[in-house]
């Protein structure tokens, strides 16, 4: 039938699916061709009837309102996803904060309790329990009465003097508290194992305690305090030293 | 609500019961709303929502249902066109009432009747019918012209019994 490839063609072309230049040669051919344009004619009539056939079910109020509840219930789920990030990184932040104020206040609480043994140290009759200048016999000395060892500086030609040492507890651990003198000053260098993150938080640091000046850094798992009335100077000197001893 | 009456309305051309087709819709809706990450802004929302709706009436009791009673030859081409030969006195459809067509709508498998909804009352192009059932273009074609032709049949059936 010459007719049929149109017909094939005629729901894409009452579908608006057609190609324009097609869409025009297959409008021509229904304005010559009575029975393609009466079997258009029907198309076009069925499709309007299912369009408004279509249209027959309503959904009642009770049930509208039920979805609206249902949805309005998962939106403050969906809210707090939303913020989820936002609020995971300020709680991250705050715990930061909480964290970094409590290592700080123990920080100070540590370096008040070696500047009280410091104050103690100078104010007792038997500041030191071994006397020497000399760093060969101070260091040997604390062999096996301390859990490490540590190298004391050469002070030759420095204006500092190995006054002697003790041995100091922190925290329920021996450490060595070393005593030096530079002119009338006398500055404890406290050398106790490093207790891992709290105390390796600040690496290094110069503060002020009670105007004792205080350095303090980590070095190989020890954790070094320098605390003296001496200047500013002389405690960097000193420190200085002591890295240098490693 | 984006389309709640008519997703509410093809759930029911769907599911042929208002409680299921709720019960559909409220399915639809939660999942929508719980996968929209997976909806890619720039596409088309309606074919999205429309396909939600559509997979989960087909693993519904209803859905399963009808999938099993689909014709085989549904989707065959074997099928010869029928010849045009009605004059306008038996021009089909020119006297048929809404009522009329919504039945034979009713009465016809779930493919023809989704396509046919989604085509001349949605108004979707072949394109987001495509995206919707999730079959090819060509087929959506194919489907639609056999389904026309039920539809037709089935009115036709209808006005002889009457």
């Amino acid at each position: 039938m010459a007719c049929e490839p149109w017909t094939e063609k005629l729901d894409a072309y009452l579908d608006g699916e057609m190609p324009a230049s097609e869409a025009r040669a297959l409008a021509e051919h229904l304005g010559g061709c009575a029975a393609c344009a009466a079997e258009g004619l029907r198309r076009v009539q069925q499709k309007r009837a299912v369009q408004a056939a279509g249209q027959r079910f309503m959904p009642n109020p009770a049930f509208r309102a039920r979805i609206q509840d249902s949805i309005a219930e998962r939106r403050p789920f969906l809210w707090s996803l939303r913020w989820l990030p936002i609020l995971a990184t300020a709680a991250v932040v705050l715990l930061a904060g909480v964290l970094f104020l409590t290592l700080r206040g123990s920080q100070q609480q540590l370096i008040s309790e070696l500047v009280d043994q410091h104050v103690a140290t100078l104010a007792s009759a038997n500041p030191v329990d071994v006397i020497s200048t000399d760093r060969h016999t101070v260091k040997p000395w604390f062999a096996g009465k301390i859990p490490f060892t540590f190298n004391l500086p050469e002070l030759q030609g420095s204006p500092f003097i190995l006054v002697g040492g003790k041995v100091s507890y922190l925290g329920q651990s021996a450490g060595a508290e070393l005593i030096f003198r530079v002119r009338q000053h006398q500055i404890s260098v406290f050398i106790f194992q490093d207790r891992g993150p709290r105390d390796a938080r600040e690496n290094e640091a110069v503060r002020t305690a009670l105007s004792f000046e205080v350095r303090t850094w980590h070095h190989n798992g020890l954790r070094y305090f320098v605390i003296g009335d001496a200047s500013a100077q002389d405690l960097d000197k000193l420190s200085e030293l002591i890295k240098a001893a490693g | 609500m984006p389309l709640f009456e008519r997703l509410y309305n093809f759930a029911h051309w769907l599911t042929q019961d208002r409680q299921e087709a709720e019960d559909l819709v409220q399915e639809t809706y939660a999942k929508a709303l719980k996968g929209f990450r997976s909806f890619q802004p720039g596409t088309n929302f309606r074919a999205w929502i429309y396909q939600i709706l559509r997979n989960t009436f087909l693993t519904s009791r209803t859905g399963l249902k009808s999938a099993a009673t689909v014709p085989l030859e549904l989707e065959s081409d074997q099928e010869s066109l029928p010849a045009v030969n009605e004059t306008p006195e038996s021009i089909l459809l020119q006297r048929s009432d809404r009522q009329l067509v919504q039945e034979a709508l009713g009465q016809l498998p779930v493919p023809y009747r989704e396509v046919l909804v989604l085509c001349e009352f949605e108004e979707m192009s072949y394109q987001e019918i495509s995206a919707t059932l999730a079959i090819p273009m060509g087929t959506v074609m194919s489907r639609l012209s056999r389904a026309r032709r039920a539809l037709r049949d089935a009115v036709q059936q209808l006005q002889g019994t009457e």
